[in-house]
C-alpha cells in the first residue's frame, strides 16, 4: 500500500535502455554507413512527423489516419466486450452452451487472420464492415478463452458458500462468478487489444485509403522509410498508451488482484 | 531373548489401553431421548477411483439433536470431510438417508451454514458486504439486513474492521468473518469443516473461545470436523470417532470440558487428569486402528 516517491532502479533500467536504442540509432546513422532507405536518420523521421503533421499524407492529416485506425479498433473492440464476455462466461458456468461455440473458436483461433479476411471481404466487401469482422474476430477468441477458463478455475468452495449462503444460480453467475473471472477477463482484454491492434495493419492492407496501418503500407510502396518509421513509432506508442488505459481500468475494477 | 523382551514391551501400551478403556473412561451415553434435528441413516459413500470403487463412509448412523456441539475426529483420509459435504447437501450418499428436521436433505440451502477451512470470502466485497451476503441474497430488506450485519459483526469482534477489505484481514480474522456470515443467516446448524486448522496456536484458541462462546450464547447446533482430539476435548459437548478407510462410528461419547470452561470458568481444564485420561483414550483410538 506504501507509494515510493522515488524511481524504481528498474525504472531506471527502461529509460536507460530507450536512450540508449535511441542514441545508437543516432550514432548508426550519423556515420553514413547506411542509407537513408535501410535506417533513416532520427532528424529525417521527425522532419517527416512535421510533415505529416502540418501538410497530411495523401489528402489526410496524421490525426485522421490514427482516428480512423483507433475508431475501427474501438468499435470492434466494444463488439468484443459485449458478446465475448458474455458468452465466454455462460460457457465456463453451463457446458452445453460450451459446447456449442468453443469447438468455433477453437477452429479458427488458430487461424492466420488474413486467411479468412479474403473470405470476409467475399462476403462482407472492401470497405469498414469486412475489417471491422477481422478485428472482431481476431479479439474475440482471446477474451472468449480467458472467460472460460476464468470460471472454471473458480473454486468450488467459492459457489458452494455460495448456494449454502442461500444464493440462487443468477445471483451466484452475478455476484460470485463474474467478479472471481474478472482477473481473467482483462488478461483476456489486454491480449485481445493487442492482437487486434496487429491485425489493424493487414486489415489497412486491402483496399483502403486511411488509417495509420495503410499510411506505413503506402510509404513503403514509395520507399519512405523515414515515414514508415515514423508511422511504426507511432504505432507502438499508441499500442503502449492503449495498454496502458486498460491497466488503469483494471486497476481500479480488480483492486484485490495479487493481494492475498 | 532379547529380542522377545523387547517384544513384550512393545505390546504392554496397548494392554494399558483396555485398562483406560475399562477403568477411566467413563464417557456418558449420547443422549438418545428428544426429537432429533439430523438423523443419520445408514449412509455409505462410495466414490469411483483409479483402482475401482473406493468406500468413504460405510453404515454411518446417529442423530444430531438441538443445541449439540458435535466434534467428528479422525485421521486424515477417514471421510470426516465427506460426511460435512452430505450434510451440507454438496455430495449425496451412495445409499442411507439424511434427514433435517424429518425432511431428507436434498442439496445446498441456507439452513444449514458451513464455515470452510479455508474461507471463500469474496474479495471484491467488504468485511460488511461479506457478512450481509446471505441475507442480501434471500431477498431481505435492507432496513432489516443492515442491524443484523453490524450485530453479527460485533459477535465475532469485527466492528472496527467492517469497512475493510478481505486481503487487509489476518487468516483468524477471515475466519471470523466466514462465522459471522455462516450465523446471519441463522441456520438450524452451523457445519465447520476443520475450520482452525490453517491458523497459528494462539489464534486458533482465540478463534476456538469465539466459537464457544457462540454456541454457548447461540444455542446454535454445530457439527464440527477435526482431527486435533485436544480441539474436540475443548469444544464439543459430544465426540465422534471415525475409523480409517472406510470411515466407520468407532466411538461415540459425550464430553463437558467445553462447558466446564464456560460455566466455572475453567480455563486450566486441559491441565486436569481427567482431561488427559480423555485425550489419551482418543488418541489411542485414533492412532492404534488396524492398517488395512
Amino acid at each position: 500500500m506504501k507509494k515510493t516517491t522515488k524511481i524504481s532502479s528498474e525504472k531506471i533500467l527502461t529509460i536507460s535502455t530507450v536512450a540508449i536504442i535511441l542514441l545508437l540509432w543516432f550514432i548508426v546513422t550519423s556515420t553514413g554507413a547506411f542509407s537513408e532507405t535501410i535506417i533513416p536518420s532520427p532528424k529525417n523521421v521527425l522532419k517527416s512527423l512535421s510533415d505529416v503533421l502540418s501538410t497530411g499524407y495523401k489528402g489526410n492529416t496524421l490525426l485522421a489516419h490514427l482516428g480512423t485506425s483507433l475508431k475501427r479498433l474501438i468499435i470492434a473492440y466494444s463488439l468484443v466486450i459485449v458478446t465475448a464476455v458474455p458468452l465466454g462466461l455462460l460457457s465456463g458456468y453451463n457446458s452445453k452452451v460450451r459446447a456449442v461455440i468453443e469447438p468455433i473458436v477453437e477452429f479458427y483461433r488458430p487461424l492466420p487472420p488474413l486467411a479468412y479476411y479474403t473470405i470476409l471481404v467475399l462476403w462482407m466487401g472492401i470497405d469498414d464492415s469486412s475489417k471491422l469482422a477481422l478485428l472482431y474476430l481476431a479479439g474475440f477468441a482471446p477474451v472468449y478463452i480467458n472467460c472460460v477458463s476464468g470460471v472454471l478455475r473458480i473454486k468450488s468452495d467459492y459457489i458452494n458458500g455460495a448456494y449454502t449462503l442461500g444464493a440462487n444460480k443468477r445471483q451466484i453467475f452475478f455476484y460470485v462468478i463474474f467478479p472471481a473471472a474478472l482477473t481473467d477477463i482483462f488478461t483476456g482484454l489486454r491480449t485481445a487489444l493487442g492482437v487486434e491492434y496487429t491485425t489493424l495493419v493487414a486489415a489497412e492492407m486491402v483496399a483502403a485509403t486511411k488509417g495509420i496501418g495503410w499510411l506505413v503500407l503506402d510509404a513503403s510502396k514509395y520507399l519512405r522509410s523515414d515515414t514508415v518509421f515514423m508511422g511504426v513509432i507511432i504505432m507502438g506508442l499508441t499500442g503502449i498508451l492503449l495498454d496502458k488505459i486498460i491497466r488503469i481500468i483494471e486497476d481500479c475494477v480488480v483492486h484485490w488482484k495479487g493481494k492475498n | 531373548m532379547a529380542k522377545l523382551n523387547y517384544n513384550d514391551n512393545f505390546y504392554e501400551p496397548s494392554d494399558e489401553l483396555i485398562a483406560v478403556n475399562d477403568l477411566n473412561f467413563k464417557g456418558e451415553e449420547p443422549i438418545v431421548e428428544g426429537e432429533e434435528l439430523i438423523s443419520i441413516e445408514n449412509v455409505d459413500l462410495e466414490y469411483t477411483g483409479k483402482t475401482g470403487d473406493i468406500k468413504a463412509l460405510e453404515n454411518i448412523n446417529f442423530n444430531i439433536f438441538p443445541g449439540e456441539f458435535v466434534c467428528v475426529l479422525g485421521p486424515s483420509g477417514c471421510g470426516k470431510s465427506t460426511l460435512l459435504k452430505i450434510l451440507a447437501g454438496f455430495i449425496q450418499p451412495t445409499s442411507g438417508s439424511v434427514k433435517l428436521d424429518g425432511e431428507e436433505i436434498k442439496g445446498t440451502d441456507w439452513h444449514r451454514g458451513v464455515v470452510f477451512q479455508n474461507p471463500p470470502l469474496y474479495e471484491w466485497f467488504s468485511v460488511r458486504d461479506n457478512v450481509a451476503f446471505g441475507p442480501k441474497m434471500r431477498g431481505i430488506p435492507k432496513e432489516k439486513y443492515i442491524p443484523l450485519t453490524d450485530e453479527y459483526l460485533a459477535k465475532v469482534g469485527l466492528s472496527e474492521f467492517s469497512d475493510k477489505k478481505i486481503y487487509e484481514l489476518s487468516g483468524g480474522m477471515k475466519q471470523r468473518v466466514s462465522i459471522a456470515r455462516a450465523l446471519i443467516n441463522d441456520p438450524e446448524i452451523l457445519l465447520m469443516d476443520e475450520p482452525f486448522g490453517a491458523l497459528d496456536a494462539l489464534t486458533r484458541e482465540n478463534v476456538q473461545d469465539l466459537t464457544r462462546k457462540i454456541w454457548w450464547d447461540t444455542g446454535k447446533t454445530i457439527f464440527f470436523i477435526t482431527h486435533d482430539v485436544e480441539e474436540a476435548l475443548l469444544l464439543a459437548s459430544r465426540i465422534i470417532v471415525l475409523s480409517k478407510h472406510p470411515g466407520r462410528v468407532i466411538e461415540d461419547i459425550k464430553v463437558n470440558f467445553s462447558r466446564q470452561i464456560v460455566e466455572d470458568c475453567a480455563e486450566d481444564i486441559k491441565f486436569t487428569p481427567e482431561f488427559y485420561k480423555y485425550r489419551e483414550k482418543l488418541l489411542k483410538l485414533i492412532n492404534n486402528q488396524p492398517q488395512r
